[in-house]
């Protein structure tokens, strides 16, 4: 067992207390909270007083900027707030998205459980498309190596008791694009391909 | 990035969760660093430009503004340059990977209302000349607090975290 170590942990984290079923609501947020999410979606501006930067662009006051924006992180709204890294850049080379076919009554349960893993950075479920796709359990591992990734893959299934259940690993090959998502600005599309 | 100096390394790892929601939060980095805020400034701005930060700023919970969804197309290989593209234009796409298989283009769009992710959907669907499976989330397990990266070599990573972050 490792333990992460941060000096956040007194801070109360909503997420924590059950999973989310979705759609989550929409109402802990407005037109103004919308408007600032949008000026930060590509990170907040490298300057000393970055905050009073962000009030300056969306018309809100500093104070406010950072009012609005703990308030969406208790809410949960901010799922976290800092450094978002590229695993990729960092030496992690390799990421596989990991697919089960899980029965219906048993996904939260094992959703839950694989979550737990520090290389998992996304568990979700999602709806299967037949005939094409009998897949309703996803999950993201980073690792340093393909034998990294599947090593971890093969202790997690052991742990959860995944064994023998349908799946799919979807190693990724190129990355077109990654970056922050994008809900209301209007910008010029960015990207251009990479090796992953 | 490798070689990181050890200023990097507590950069990167130490507050993907833990960032200051204050007037000066990068002198307040500074201050638990023992180094200038220009310093900071500094090495998060040539992060940035290597990479290996995306950015300093909120990861939004899926659907609680606007929605998203994640899509995959199976493309021939001689067509998924041009596809790619096609997709990778749409401001609302935020995420565009090749992956191994047959459904071998995934996605993932957000907008502010579901018409408008149709809309989008539909669209590359109609110009790329492939059909478009969507996978909308229906319950999220993971608890996102940023991914641990070891720097500390005495914390050698291991294969379980604890969900309550221990404060150290």
């Amino acid at each position: 067992m490792t333990i992460r170590t941060s000096e956040a942990s007194t801070a109360p984290v909503p997420e924590m207390s059950m999973a989310q079923s979705m759609p989550a609501a929409t109402t802990a947020t407005d037109d103004t909270d919308r408007r600032l999410l949008a000026a930060i979606a590509q990170g907040l501006p490298l300057v000393p007083r970055s905050f009073a930067e962000v009030g300056k662009r969306t018309g809100i006051g500093e104070h406010e900027v950072i009012a609005r924006l703990q308030r969406l992180k208790q809410a949960g709204v901010v799922r976290r707030f800092g450094v978002v890294v590229r695993h990729h850049e960092l030496g992690y080379g390799a990421n596989a998205m990991v697919v089960w076919d899980v029965p219906d009554a048993q996904v939260r349960e094992l959703g839950r459980c694989l979550a737990e893993f520090d290389f998992i950075t996304l568990c979700y479920r999602r709806p299967r498309r037949l005939p094409q796709w009998r897949y309703n359990l996803y999950c993201m591992i980073h690792g340093k190596s393909r034998e990294d990734v599947l090593s971890n893959l093969e202790w997690m299934v052991n742990r959860c008791g995944l064994q023998g259940l349908p799946h799919e690993v979807l190693f990724s090959r190129r990355r077109f694009k990654q970056r922050g998502a994008v809900y209301f600005a209007e910008q010029p599309a960015a990207g251009s391909a990479s090796e992953v | 990035m490798t070689n990181l100096t050890a200023l990097e390394q507590r950069l990167l790892n130490d507050f993907q969760h833990d960032f200051p929601l204050s007037p000066a939060p990068y002198a307040e980095l500074a201050r638990r660093l023992g180094v200038s805020e220009a310093e900071v400034l500094a090495t998060l701005a040539r992060l940035q430009d290597a990479g290996a930060v995306s950015r300093v700023g909120a990861v939004v919970r899926p659907n609680t503004v606007g929605v998203s969804t994640l899509a995959a197309m199976a493309v021939p290989d001689a067509d998924l340059e041009r596809v790619a593209a096609l997709v990778n234009g749409y401001t609302e796409v935020n995420h565009n990977y090749e992956r191994e298989h047959r459904l071998n283009l995934w996605f993932v769009a957000a907008a502010p209302d579901a018409a408008r992710l149709q809309q989008v959907l539909d669209e590359i669907a109609a110009h790329c000349g492939y059909e478009v499976l969507s996978f909308p989330l229906l319950e999220d397990y993971h608890i996102d607090l940023g991914f641990e990266l070891y720097y500390d070599k005495t914390n050698e990573r291991g294969r379980l975290m604890n969900v309550v972050p221990t404060k150290t």
